[in-house]
């Protein structure tokens, strides 16, 4: 079988998968797979980017997501006049003076001698930073929460529209990204997994305790849409029109309607993301990449910055992450930050880049539709499976335990997906050329 | 007698708390040193093996409980150690034939491990959940206070309780007896001396005629009871949820870093470290400073420097400082 071949048919295997979806349960999960595995499929691209081009082990995916996440909410709500009033000011001095803070303990730390002199002043300016910070900081954290706090208590957003935060969750990830790189790239492998699984675990912290940020675990829900509302299309007289006219009724040719709408926009983001990866990956600067992969020392000896290109790249898959993410909180409509689990938001994602072929970006997509699919469906196949087993079965505990474990058939079927297609084909479906 | 209090205070809410969760992390990390060290990649499963230990340990609790087996004052939790650990070794040998062999004898590189122990992490957190659920589970008996903090009070007639959970008791006395054998075992045994020299340099281990897959065996296996004992000990000390495991595995790597992976004698003193400035930098400080300082100064508020839920960004903050400063952690590590 040519690559080619190999290539369309395994595409064609998974468009088939979610025809079938469409065919047997209905259009409107066939269209929720495809549009979850579109952004499944850019965020298999960032990953990608670090591990499939440069080998850097990031297993912080969940923060970047979650970072876009939070774009949405600063980008697309409505600002909070009366919270701006009572604690903006407050809240951008103080965070301006944590900033300075840390600035002025590195100068200390690179201009003064070594020696407890360092140490003594290094301690006296953060711990009077750290002091001063929260003085203006806590009161007016407190002035902003107190506003209105059933529904809103924090700062609100810039109140542009909602497609303008997909690039502001890619640059406020690639923001965070850089100064985790700046830390942690000089690390080895397996510190930086560490490092970032701690830094993922730290934003999700923030977001859920900073009400005045984005309301933490109050979740913000009714975030603007780029596309129609359903009940609006059910209002309008000619989209009934068109719909009966199509023989669906209009309840449910909304719903399709909307989401297909989602489709188009995700995947007009795909190729064009997918389409940079491909040039960015047959380039001379992609070659030089996969270069510093293989062998840092011979690439460093070549004169590569080594460093500064693991930081450049970090970067770049980073925010494609959080340009996922924005994509699908707007996709929600809501942010809630308790639903960011790093099995689904960096494991999931790592399965997907894994099976797919690492280094190969068709074949990080391709991951990204078909385990998406799986994640999806095992969960009533397990359940079906179970039925049938238990059916012969008398009604008791045993029997309703092991129904209710069919929900976590999806962890146990990820788990051997992995390990069976690193144990035998672990370049993936569609291998690096 | 302010003084006297302020320490009482200060020992109830920070010191005890802190070594009894210092000794749980210590184990777990005991355990990510060990397979670091011999098998030379950071096992992300390490979680989900302290849960499936625990989960052995729950059930059979439950069975002695149903039997009306106890241990008087101690919880039967004890009594189920042992089958936890069987249990536990069990599955990690299981894990270790049918998945890590082959790429040991690949000789693959230690971040295809990580990655494969990923997919094992999947697995194992999808059986526990499979059989046990994801609620929390209570299986903690027996007395619950060595003393209580109304006695301890009536006993010394200061105004504030000491009180001393009989978990948090158990937990250091455990973790102790776990130590010291493991210590002996490692520097006595001619085993223990045989996993010290596979762990230093591998070719001459090889050469002086240690055999591999027996020191990876045994390894398992004590890795197994240290994760068991340790979850064990963890969950009856809080409460056992499974999730909850899977994000010890944040401060566990942390402690164990910062002692200087491959070190057993740091992942001991990195747990404590880690467990001791968690729970200071997020105890509110209020009311021994109140007790310290002269009543115009006491403060108003609370004195938390950070509220609880950013416990994890405190150890992964140390974690920070250790690996610009000394990369090899305080006590020498390795860094492969």
């Amino acid at each position: 079988m040519s690559d080619t071949t190999r290539k369309i048919g395994l595409f064609a295997l998974v468009g088939a998968l979610i025809v079938l979806t469409g065919l047997m349960q209905s259009w409107n999960s066939a269209l929720q797979i495809l549009n979850m595995g579109l952004i499944s499929a850019i965020m298999a691209l960032g990953v990608n980017l670090q591990w499939g081009f440069a080998g850097l082990f990031n297993v912080g995916v969940m923060g970047f997501v979650a970072l876009g996440g939070l774009a949405t909410v600063l980008v697309a709500t409505d600002p909070v006049p009366e919270a701006w009033k009572a604690g903006g000011p407050g809240i951008l001095i103080a965070l301006l003076m944590g900033a300075g803070t840390i600035v002025l303990a590195s100068a200390a730390y690179r201009k003064l001698p070594k020696g407890a002199v360092r140490t003594l002043a290094l301690l006296a300016i953060l711990i009077v930073g750290f002091l001063a910070y929260r003085w203006v900081f806590d009161p007016s954290v407190e002035a902003v929460e107190a506003i209105n706090p059933a529904a809103q208590g924090n700062l609100g957003g810039l109140g542009l529209p909602v497609l303008l935060a997909w690039p502001v969750g890619g640059v406020l990830a690639a923001g965070a990204a850089w100064i985790i790189g700046k830390t942690a790239l000089g690390l080895r492998s397996d510190y930086l997994a560490i490092a970032t699984l701690g830094i993922a675990e730290i934003i999700i912290a923030i977001m859920k305790n900073e009400d005045w940020l984005a309301r933490g675990v109050k979740n913000v829900i009714g975030l603007p849409r780029p596309v129609p509302y359903e009940i609006d299309l059910q209002e309008s007289a000619s989209f009934v029109e068109k719909a009966t006219s199509l023989g669906l009724d209009p309840t449910t040719a909304s719903t399709l309607w909307v989401k297909g709408l989602y489709a188009v926009l995700f995947t007009v983001v795909l190729l064009v993301i997918l389409w940079m990866a491909q040039m960015a990956l047959h380039s001379p600067w992609g070659r030089m990449m996969r270069a510093i992969r293989d062998n840092e020392t011979a690439a460093e000896a070549m004169g590569k910055d080594v460093t500064r290109r693991h930081l450049q790249i970090f970067i770049l898959g980073s925010a494609v992450c959080g340009i996922a993410g924005a994509m699908m909180t707007t996709l929600d409509g809501q942010l809630t930050p308790g639903t960011y689990q790093p099995l689904r938001f960096t494991f999931l994602i790592w399965v997907m880049v894994i099976v797919g072929g690492s280094g190969n970006n068709l074949g990080a997509v391709l991951g990204g539709f078909l385990i998406w699919f799986l994640w999806v469906q095992v969960e009533p196949i397990g359940l079906w499976l179970m039925e049938l087993i238990t059916s012969g079965m008398a009604d008791g505990a045993l029997k309703t335990h092991l129904l209710d474990s069919a929900a976590h058939m999806r962890l146990l079927t990820m788990g051997l997906v992995l390990l069976l297609v690193l144990r035998f084909s672990p370049r993936g479906l569609i291998p690096e050329k | 007698m302010d003084l006297l209090n302020a320490f009482v205070a200060l020992s109830n809410f920070v010191l005890v708390p802190a070594i009894a969760y210092g000794s749980q992390l210590a184990l777990g990390a005991l355990g990510v040193t060990l397979i670091y060290g011999i098998l030379r990649f950071s096992n992300f499963a390490h979680g989900d093996t302290m849960a499936f230990g625990t989960m052995v340990v729950v059930l059979v609790t439950w069975l002695f409980q149903s039997w009306g087996i106890s241990l008087g004052p101690l919880p039967t939790a004890l009594l189920a150690l042992p089958f936890g650990i069987a249990g536990c070794a069990a599955l990690v040998l299981l894990t270790d034939r049918t998945v890590y062999r082959f790429y040991r004898a690949q000789k693959a590189k230690p971040v295809i491990l990580v990655i494969v122990s990923m997919g094992v992490m999947f697995i194992m957190n999808a059986l526990v959940r499979i059989i046990l659920g994801t609620n929390e589970q209570n299986f903690a008996d027996g007395e619950r206070f060595i003393i209580g903090a109304r006695e301890f009070k009536k006993l010394t007639g200061l105004n504030e309780g000491l009180a001393i959970k009989t978990t948090q008791g158990i937990t250091v006395i455990t973790a102790v007896i776990v130590v010291a054998l493991l210590f002996w075992f490692l520097n006595r045994t001619r085993t223990g001396k045989s996993m010290r020299a596979y762990s230093d340099n591998e070719d001459l281990a090889l050469l002086s005629g240690i055999d591999p897959e027996r020191v990876v065996v045994i390894t398992w296996v004590i890795v197994a009871a240290l994760a068991t004992v340790a979850g064990t000990l963890y969950g009856l000390d809080k409460s056992y949820k499974p999730f909850t495991y899977f994000l010890l595995l944040l401060p566990i790597f942390a402690s164990a870093i910062v002692g200087g992976l491959g070190n057993p004698l740091g992942a001991i003193a990195g747990g404590f470290v880690i467990a001791f400035s968690e729970v200071t930098v997020t105890y509110a400080w209020k009311k021994v400073l109140g007790y310290l300082m002269p009543e115009s100064l006491e403060p108003d508020g609370l004195v938390q420097l950070m509220s609880t839920d950013y416990k994890f960004a405190v150890s992964f903050a140390i974690l920070l400082v250790v690996l610009l400063f000394k990369p090899t952690g305080l006590f020498k590590g390795k860094s492969v």
